[in-house]
C-alpha cells in the first residue's frame, strides 16, 4: 500500500460578481439531470508527466460520468485551453459550452519515482472556486487511485456526501460452464481496473467479504473438500482456516464492524444456524437456535444488530435480531422470498435479493421493513454489496441456459444507472474508502 | 446355437452399456468396455458388474436420489434407492461414503448451501435408519455450485436437486 500525502494549496479566493445558485446535486431528488462538466487534460509540469496528465483527467471524467450524476462535455467543444494550473479561469468560455463544473489539475513527477497531483474545482456559473485546491503525492503505480481521489473530492463537494471511487471490490472470478465452473478470488478497483487474483482455482471459493478496514478478506472455500471459512490477509495473501467442529460445515461469513468478531452459518446435521466467533479468543457463540435455515447474517454499522434470512415461517424471509442473538423480528412481508440482506453503511437501509414469480430482484427497504423498492429484475440477480457511501449497490447477474455466465453489475439506490462492471465474476464485496 | 448365445450376450452387454450411460456415472464405465468390438474379439465375459464394487453401487443401484423444489423430503423412488444403498453398505463394511447435497440454480447461494445440507442429511438419516453406521457416513453440501445439468429448464433443474452417495474405500476415514 502506498501512502498519499494530502496538503492544501494556497488558494486565491475569487470574489464572484454575480451570485448564481451554488452548484449542487441533491441525491435524494426524484429526477436528477446529469450535471455537465469539463475536465481538460491536466497540466504536465515536468517532462515525463504528459501521459499521466491525459490519463488522470480521463479517469476523473470516467468516474464522474460513470456515477450517472455528471455528463462529461467533449474536449472538442472546449473554447478555452488550460495552459497553466495557476492562470485565471476564463469563465465565459466555459459558460458558453454550458460546463457547470470545471475540474483543472496538474501533475509532476519527482526524482524518487513519485507523482504529485493537484486539482481545483470551479463552479463556472458562480465564477467561484469550490473548496480548496488539493494535492496528492504517491507512487506512480498508484496514479489511478489519485484520479479516483480527485473524483471523490469533486463528488463530495457537489453532492455533499462521501464518494466511493477510491475503493476496491473483492469477488469470485469464474471460468468454464455452469456444471464445471472454476472459481477463484479476485480483487479489482471499483471500476473493474487492476484485476488481481488472490487464490488459484483448485477449490470452489464463495462469497468473499472485506474486513471493515479492508486489510482482510473472509470467505468460504472447499479446499478441504468441505465448506469451511478462511481469513486471508490482503497484503501477504496468507490465509488461515477457522477451526470448526468435525462433521460440521460453515459458510456465509461476514465481519462485525469491530473487525474482530465474525458471524457465519454453521450446519450440524440438517440444521443451519448463525454463530459468532471472536477471531482473537476463538470463543464461539450460537446466536440462533431454530430448526429452520438461518443464514446470510450482516451487522448494522453500529454493531448492535444483525439482519439475516430464515425460513422459519415456511419461506425465506428477513429478520433483525440483537447482535447477541435472542428474539428476532421479521421485517419482510411482501410477496415472494427474501434473502442475502446487507445493512447499508449509512445504517438507513437493508439491501436484499428477492425471488418472486420466477424472477430475481435486487431491492432495498428501510431497516424496519417499510419502503420496499425493487431496483432490478432479471433471470437471476443476487448478492448485493454497498458502495462505501451507501448510494450504489453492486451485485451478481447470472444469465440462463448452458452458456449462461455471471457478470457484476452496479445500480444506484434509486434504480438508475444500471451497468455491467466485470464479466465472468460473482459475489462482489465492496471495500471501505481507501486511505 | 453358438451364434445365438453370442447374440444374447451382446444384448446383455448393450443393456449394461446403456446403464453405464446414466448421467450419474462418476466412476468410469466398467461394463461397456467391450463396446461394438466385443463381438469380434470375444471379450464379452467382462460384462457383469461385481455386485460388491462401487461401480455396481453407482450404476446398478444408483447413487442419486432426487428432490422436489425447495424440499428435502425422501420420496418413494428415493426410499427404494436408499434402501438398496443401505443394503450394499451393510454388505460391504469396508467402504465409507460421503453424501453430497445439491440444489438447482433457482435460489440464493447461501440458502442453497443450507438446502443442500438438508438434502444430504435426509439421505444420510435414511441410510442410518436402515442399519448403516453413522460413523461411516459424512455429508457435504454443494448448494448450486455443482449442477449436473447446465440448462435452465425444469428438466435440468429436476436432475440437479439431488443427493449423491459417493463411495470411498477405507473404514473410519
Amino acid at each position: 500500500m502506498f501512502k498519499m500525502i494530502l496538503t492544501c494549496l494556497a488558494v486565491v479566493m475569487t470574489l464572484s460578481a454575480a451570485k448564481a445558485e451554488p452548484l449542487r446535486i441533491e441525491l435524494d431528488s426524484p429526477n436528477i439531470e446529469p450535471l455537465p462538466f469539463a475536465a481538460p487534460a491536466f497540466i504536465a509540469e515536468t517532462a515525463g508527466a504528459e501521459q499521466y496528465a491525459r490519463d488522470l483527467a480521463s479517469v476523473v471524467a470516467a468516474d464522474l460520468q460513470g456515477s450517472g450524476l455528471f455528463r462529461a462535455i467533449s474536449q472538442d467543444a472546449y473554447i478555452s485551453q488550460i495552459t497553466s494550473f495557476e492562470s485565471p479561469v476564463q469563465y465565459a468560455d466555459w459558460k458558453a459550452i454550458n460546463a457547470q463544473a470545471l475540474v483543472t489539475g496538474a501533475v509532476s513527477t519527482t526524482n524518487d519515482g513519485q507523482i504529485v497531483v493537484k486539482f481545483r474545482l470551479f463552479d463556472v456559473f458562480s465564477e467561484d472556486q469550490m473548496g480548496e485546491g488539493l494535492q496528492f503525492v504517491g507512487s506512480t503505480n498508484g496514479w489511478r487511485r489519485m484520479a479516483h481521489k480527485v473524483a471523490d473530492a469533486v463528488y463530495t463537494r457537489i453532492t455533499g456526501e462521501g464518494g466511493y471511487f477510491d475503493s476496491r471490490v473483492v469477488y469470485v472470478a469464474e471460468t468454464g460452464p455452469k456444471n464445471a465452473r472454476l472459481k477463484r478470488l479476485g480483487v479489482m478497483d471499483y471500476d473493474g481496473a487492476n484485476q488481481q487474483f488472490l487464490t488459484d482455482a483448485q477449490a470452489i471459493v464463495l462469497a468473499p467479504r472485506f474486513s471493515p478496514n479492508g486489510d482482510r478478506v473472509i470467505y468460504t472455500s472447499y479446499e478441504s473438500g468441505f465448506p469451511k471459512i478462511y481469513v486471508l490477509d490482503v497484503a501477504s495473501v496468507g490465509r488461515r482456516v477457522l477451526q470448526d467442529q468435525p462433521g460440521t460445515m460453515s459458510f456465509a461469513p461476514r465481519f462485525a464492524p469491530n473487525g474482530q468478531d465474525v458471524v457465519f452459518s454453521l450446519t450440524t446435521g440438517s440444521n443451519t444456524d448463525i454463530y459468532r466467533l471472536n477471531l482473537d479468543s476463538g470463543q464461539r457463540t450460537q446466536l440462533t437456535s431454530s430448526p429452520a435455515i438461518e443464514t446470510a447474517p450482516s451487522y448494522s454499522p453500529d454493531g448492535t444488530k444483525i439482519v439475516f434470512e430464515s425460513d422459519r415461517s415456511g419461506t425465506q424471509q428477513l429478520y433483525v435480531m440483537d447482535a447477541n442473538g435472542g428474539e428476532a423480528t421479521r421485517i419482510s412481508f411482501g410477496q415472494g422470498r427474501y434473502g442475502t440482506p446487507v445493512w447499508s453503511p449509512r445504517g438507513d437501509l437493508v439491501a436484499f435479493t428477492k425471488q418472486n414469480r420466477g424472477r430475481f430482484h435486487i431491492g432495498v427497504m428501510r431497516t424496519d421493513g417499510s419502503g420496499e423498492r425493487l431496483l432490478t429484475a432479471s433471470f437471476l440477480d443476487e448478492g448485493p454489496t454497498w458502495a462505501p457511501n451507501g448510494r450504489v449497490i453492486m451485485f451478481t447477474r447470472e444469465t440462463a441456459g448452458s452458456a449462461g455466465s455471471s457478470t457484476l453489475y452496479s445500480v444506484d439506490i434509486s434504480g438508475r444507472n444500471l451497468k455491467a462492471v466485470q464479466a465472468n465474476a460473482s459475489d462482489p464485496s465492496w471495500s471501505p474508502l481507501l486511505k | 446355437m453358438k451364434t445365438l448365445t453370442k447374440v444374447a450376450l451382446l444384448t446383455t452387454t448393450l443393456a449394461l452399456a446403456a446403464c453405464a450411460k446414466s448421467p450419474f456415472d462418476r466412476s468410469g464405465d466398467t461394463a461397456g468396455g467391450a463396446g461394438a468390438g466385443g463381438f469380434d474379439n470375444g471379450g464379452i465375459s467382462t460384462s457383469a458388474l461385481d455386485p460388491n464394487s462401487p461401480a455396481y453401487f453407482s450404476q446398478t443401484i444408483g447413487d442419486t436420489v432426487l428432490f422436489n423444489v425447495d424440499q428435502s423430503t425422501i420420496n418413494d423412488t428415493a426410499r427404494s434407492t436408499l434402501a438398496q444403498q443401505a443394503n450394499w453398505l451393510t454388505t460391504n463394511p469396508s467402504y465409507t461414503a460421503i453424501i453430497e447435497g445439491h440444489a438447482d440454480e433457482q435460489g440464493t447461494r447461501e440458502y442453497n448451501l443450507a438446502l443442500g445440507a438438508r438434502r444430504a442429511a435426509a439421505a444420510r438419516d435414511y441410510l442410518v435408519a436402515n442399519g448403516v453406521a453413522d460413523s461411516r457416513l459424512r455429508t457435504v453440501t454443494f448448494g448450486k455450485e455443482r449442477p449436473l445439468e447446465a440448462c435452465s429448464t425444469e428438466a435440468c433443474y429436476a436432475k440437479n436437486r439431488r443427493a449423491v452417495t459417493v463411495i470411498s474405500a477405507g473404514v473410519g476415514s
